[in-house]
């Protein structure tokens, strides 16, 4: 790892600032994506700016509608969220998947979502959730804020500060990890809104990150089912190849994970 | 260079550290706990495990800077004196261990892991829980065999307290 320096603001507003003076500023959640990327040298900010201990980033709270979940909240709080758990099940499920244990003592939504890895979970749950995503400047609907492969609607300097979750009708999440690191070769969210409309997002999938799957949401529509996917036609076109899978390989893991998912929301 | 103060194993330490230094390296290289261990060094294999404020990290994928003003326990900490700690024990018991590289790895994570289910645990959540920790030699068998004795150990000497 090169040589940068280490800040821990006790504010958003301080933590902005600092970015501000930095030439090559970055901040750090948990770190648990920045400073693996730091050591392999493919990183090297001047300034690591630590927002993982301010205290207005930390937290879940119920809302008229659904729950907001504080940016530089844990994996593992959310997962073991009682608030959660209530509102959104699946995406405490979701939550319970990333990595393993130690990795969720660590990393954070909002570390999740500013990095935006074309195979990370919370960008499906986002996607398919409708959610909004909250910064120290603005609110970003979910359909705005993935610009593609590790790539976001943030300004440089923009902190998210909160994630804003809807309740939904039925919502289900299905991942066929990597087994090495439990990223999703393939992750589908999908859900149904009380209003009767269906969102499926999957991850790990398309080259240029999370997206949504028209064609399972026109499906679902019509009928929830794990059944009405079966005749589901998926483009293998701009979906990943790689030594862990091929894209037609990826195109028919979409159809499975999204009818496992399915079936878990119920 | 920045001074690092933080309370490792009961103890107030000051250390003055590169900010680019990691965790695993304060306690290793600055404060000669060697007992954690370097494996990976990608955050998968799990021997660098110690708790923070009572939670297991790996401590190759944290700023020593970001562990300041917190209380690390490291595998040195765990024994009351002679005395070990129940997970230690029921490794030694069990013969949860071959090469012993995993180990301390093993014990920060499994103590959590007890810790977060309350003592209540069966094989499969054992097995689950400890994928972030790799072993290469015992095919852990044995090592799910410790933490769910130590489980039955720790429940036992809560109650005793």
């Amino acid at each position: 790892m090169y040589q940068t320096t280490y800040h821990r603001p006790s504010s958003v507003d301080e933590a902005a600032s600092l970015f501000a003076k930095g030439s090559d500023a970055k901040y750090l959640a948990g770190g648990h994506t920045l400073i693996p990327v730091m050591k392999q040298r493919l990183a090297s900010p001047s300034d690591v700016i630590d927002l993982g201990k301010i205290k207005e980033l930390i937290g879940i709270e119920p809302t008229g509608d659904g729950i907001m979940i504080k940016a530089a909240t844990t994996h593992s709080d959310v997962a073991s969220s009682d608030t959660v758990k209530k509102a959104i099940p699946a995406l405490a499920y979701l939550a319970s998947l990333i990595g393993d244990p130690a990795v969720r003592h660590r990393g954070t939504i909002g570390g999740s979502l500013a990095n935006n890895d074309p195979a990370a979970d919370y960008p499906a749950a986002v996607l398919a959730l409708g959610a909004t995503v909250k910064t120290n400047k603005r609110s970003i609907s979910a359909d705005d804020f993935f610009k593609g492969l590790f790539t976001t609607a943030l300004e440089d300097g923009e902190i998210i500060t909160a994630v804003s979750f809807p309740v939904q009708a039925k919502a289900g999440y299905s991942k066929f990890n990597h087994p090495a690191s439990r990223f999703a070769l393939t992750g589908v969210f999908v859900a149904k809104t009380p209003a009767g409309d269906v969102r499926v997002a999957a991850t790990g999938a398309s080259q240029d990150g999370v997206m949504r799957v028209p064609a399972i949401e026109a499906a679902l529509k019509a009928n929830w089912s794990a059944g009405a996917i079966d005749g589901v036609k998926i483009s293998a076109d701009g979906l990943m190849s790689d030594i862990h899978g091929t894209s037609d390989y990826r195109a028919n893991l979409i159809k499975v994970m999204a009818q496992r998912a399915v079936t878990a929301a119920g | 260079m920045s001074t690092v103060k933080l309370t490792v194993n009961g103890k107030a330490v000051s250390a003055e550290v590169e900010d680019r230094t990691l965790l695993v390296h304060l306690l290793r290289d600055h404060l000669n706990l060697t007992g954690t261990h370097v494996g990976c060094d990608t955050s998968q294999c799990g021997a660098c495990v110690v708790h923070i404020d009572g939670r297991a990290v790996k401590s190759c994928t944290v700023l020593a800077g970001q562990a300041a003003g917190s209380n690390v326990t490291t595998i040195e900490g765990i024994a009351k004196g002679d005395e070990l700690h129940p997970m230690q024990a029921a490794f030694r018991d069990n013969h949860g261990l071959q090469c012993g590289y995993c180990t301390p790895g093993m014990i920060m994570s499994a103590i959590d892991i007890v810790h977060r289910h309350s003592g209540q645990l069966d094989e499969e959540t054992v097995r689950h829980e400890l994928e972030g920790n790799i072993c290469r030699c015992t095919g852990y068998h044995n090592i799910v065999k410790a933490v769910l004795d130590a489980a039955g150990r720790m429940k036992v000497a809560q109650a005793a307290e």
